[in-house]
């Protein structure tokens, strides 16, 4: 066992060290103002199978779906002290004039994250969705990546399936604009043992193989995922993680605002396509 | 300074086999045994006592990738050629996996209705033949046998 | 909170329409054969039996192994004949089960 960990990891390195070679004798960093992938923007799904492409299609058999199931309860059920539910606020999941709040559901997902003025940084579903927990349900928050706040998330960004994402971040003077260099600092900075920044892998090596693994251009338009991998749903963070640990470097934490920094310069990177969460990814 | 990064490494290697080692783990497949064709076989044998297989083109393996993208849900379907009628129709289909730690994967019992073909998901340890009988209602078990490769993705822990 | 299995089976169908039938269940299908982090093993926590029955009658079953990915999908066909309803039930290992019926119109 020691064995093939270790032939493994070197089999990984070995693996790894021929893309970080390949990669300098390319520019090191993209550092135009235009659109890195130019016209170029596909979603996950462009290179998943027709089998792992079919049950996202259906949501019978999206196997996240009984997790949204689940949350479309919480959904109408009277939370915490306030004992109030998501839709005496916001009325049905899908309510275009979404309830008295006059705040519906549909959009938030092509949109997010978007800037939050209480912490002066950008703010996911994830965390708005436990915002109003604590704030307007006094309800105690959901954990990051348990089961309700996946299902929730879910909930919430499929009334956006098929709406381009949207964002304004990359302009100077947006509220979100700090956060979206900071986010772009942090793609391009190599990190962890093996020495990588998100664009080796994801910019420029998209479509190349790392092993038996085809890479991505590492869009986020699918998320929440269930991952065919974990068998069971998981959120962006719990994505980036497993890519930080995969370079060896040591992950932030589920939340962080190193994540939400670069899930909002993502978004950018993913400008226009369309909203697929809860997809279904290999 | 160096010692503080050094142990920054260790720890994040040890972290990294843990991590290595949990993706074998994740399929629940780190036992060492393993089934084989005989055991596959003798499973099926098993389950439809001892009666004589043939292979048979009637059976067909629908929707069932010839490379998986992940071992832990592999889409398969298998469709048998069947009036589904009260005297001819298929009674059973049984799934095996040649290199899973037990061949079994899953038994559907059909009645005389609808048509006979199922859809389910299963885990493949590794390359391996899959196997499908369709036992009718004639008491004859009709096989098919499909190689799926399986790929260790590596990435997105 | 448990999740409710879903099932998808159309409300109305005509005589003699065949008809999928696609069931999602959510569990983990614990094989029995992992470890947790000090060694010990996971024991094994499986559905192992999926029945369809139609009027009391099974129409449709499945014996499950620990090698049925987790949230178990099955799907499978069958004739409307009848009004009725069919109920689908998931079993455990610890013979603990979850139901899900469904009604049809057949004109």
């Amino acid at each position: 066992m020691t064995f093939k960990k270790t032939a493994i990891t070197a089999g990984l390195i070995a693996g790894f060290g021929l893309i970080a070679a390949a990669c300098t004798q390319q520019k090191e960093e993209h550092m135009g103002m235009g659109h890195p992938y130019g016209d170029e923007v596909w979603s996950g799904y462009a290179t998943a199978t027709p089998e792992t492409r079919a049950m996202q299609d259906d949501d019978f058999e999206n196997p996240f779906m009984p997790y949204v199931d689940v949350a479309a309860e919480i959904y109408d059920s009277p939370q915490g002290e306030a004992n109030k539910s998501c839709a005496d606020c916001h009325g049905a999941p899908d309510d275009a004039e979404g309830g008295p709040m006059g705040i519906p559901m549909k959009g938030v997902g092509a949109r997010y994250p978007i800037y939050d003025a209480e912490m002066h940084r950008p703010i996911n579903v994830e965390l708005r969705v436990n915002r109003c927990r604590t704030k307007y349900q006094k309800a105690k928050p959901f954990k990051y990546e348990s089961d309700e706040l996946l299902g929730m998330t879910g909930l919430v960004v499929m009334q956006s399936r098929g709406m381009p994402r949207v964002t304004t971040a990359d302009q100077v003077g947006d509220e979100l604009y700090p956060a979206w260099l900071q986010g772009k600092a942090f793609y391009y900075q190599r990190r962890g043992q093996l020495d990588l920044a998100c664009k080796h892998c994801h910019e420029d090596n998209a479509m190349n193989m790392v092993r038996a693994e085809l890479l991505s251009q590492g869009q986020s338009n699918g998320f929440p995922t269930y991952r065919l991998k974990w068998q069971k749903p998981g959120s962006l963070h719990r994505r980036f993680r497993g890519c930080n640990k995969n370079i060896r470097s040591i992950p932030f934490a589920y939340g962080a605002e190193e994540y939400l920094n670069l899930e909002t310069y993502l978004a950018w990177r993913g400008k226009g396509l369309p909203v697929e969460g809860p997809s279904v990814r290999k | 300074m160096s010692k503080n990064i050094q142990q920054m490494v260790r720890v994040d290697r040890r972290e990294a086999l843990k991590a290595a080692g949990a993706s074998v783990l994740a399929l629940g497949f780190a036992s060492t045994a393993q089934a084989t064709p005989e055991a596959a076989a003798e499973a099926l044998s098993k389950a439809t006592g001892g009666a004589a297989t043939t292979m048979s083109d009637k059976v067909k393996f629908v929707g069932l990738p010839e490379i998986a993208e992940n071992g832990a849900t592999v889409p398969v379907g298998i469709s048998v050629d069947s009036p589904m009628s009260a005297d001819n129709y298929v009674k059973h289909i049984h799934v095996f996996a040649e290199g899973n730690p037990s061949p079994e994967t899953i038994t559907f019992n059909l009645t005389p209705t609808g048509k006979a073909e199922v859809n389910t998901r299963i885990r493949l340890g590794k390359t391996q033949n899959v196997v499908a009988a369709a036992v009718m209602s004639d008491g004859s078990v009709l096989t098919a046998k499909r190689e799926v490769k399986v790929t260790i993705g590596g990435c997105g822990g | 909170m448990a999740k409710k299995p879903r099932v998808k089976l159309p409300k109305k169908a005509k005589a003699g329409d065949m008809i999928q039938v696609k069931t999602l269940a959510s569990h983990k299908m614990e094989t029995g054969n992992r470890k947790d982090k000090k060694g010990n093993t996971i024991p094994r926590l499986i559905l192992n039996k999926f029945t369809c029955t139609f009027g009391g009658k099974e129409v449709f079953s499945a014996d499950m192994h620990p090698a049925v990915s987790a949230n178990p999908y099955i799907a499978f066909f069958i004739t409307a004949t009848a009004s009725g309803t069919y109920e689908f039930t998931w079993t455990d290992d610890a013979g603990k089960s979850m139901s899900v019926s469904k009604d049809i119109a057949v004109s």
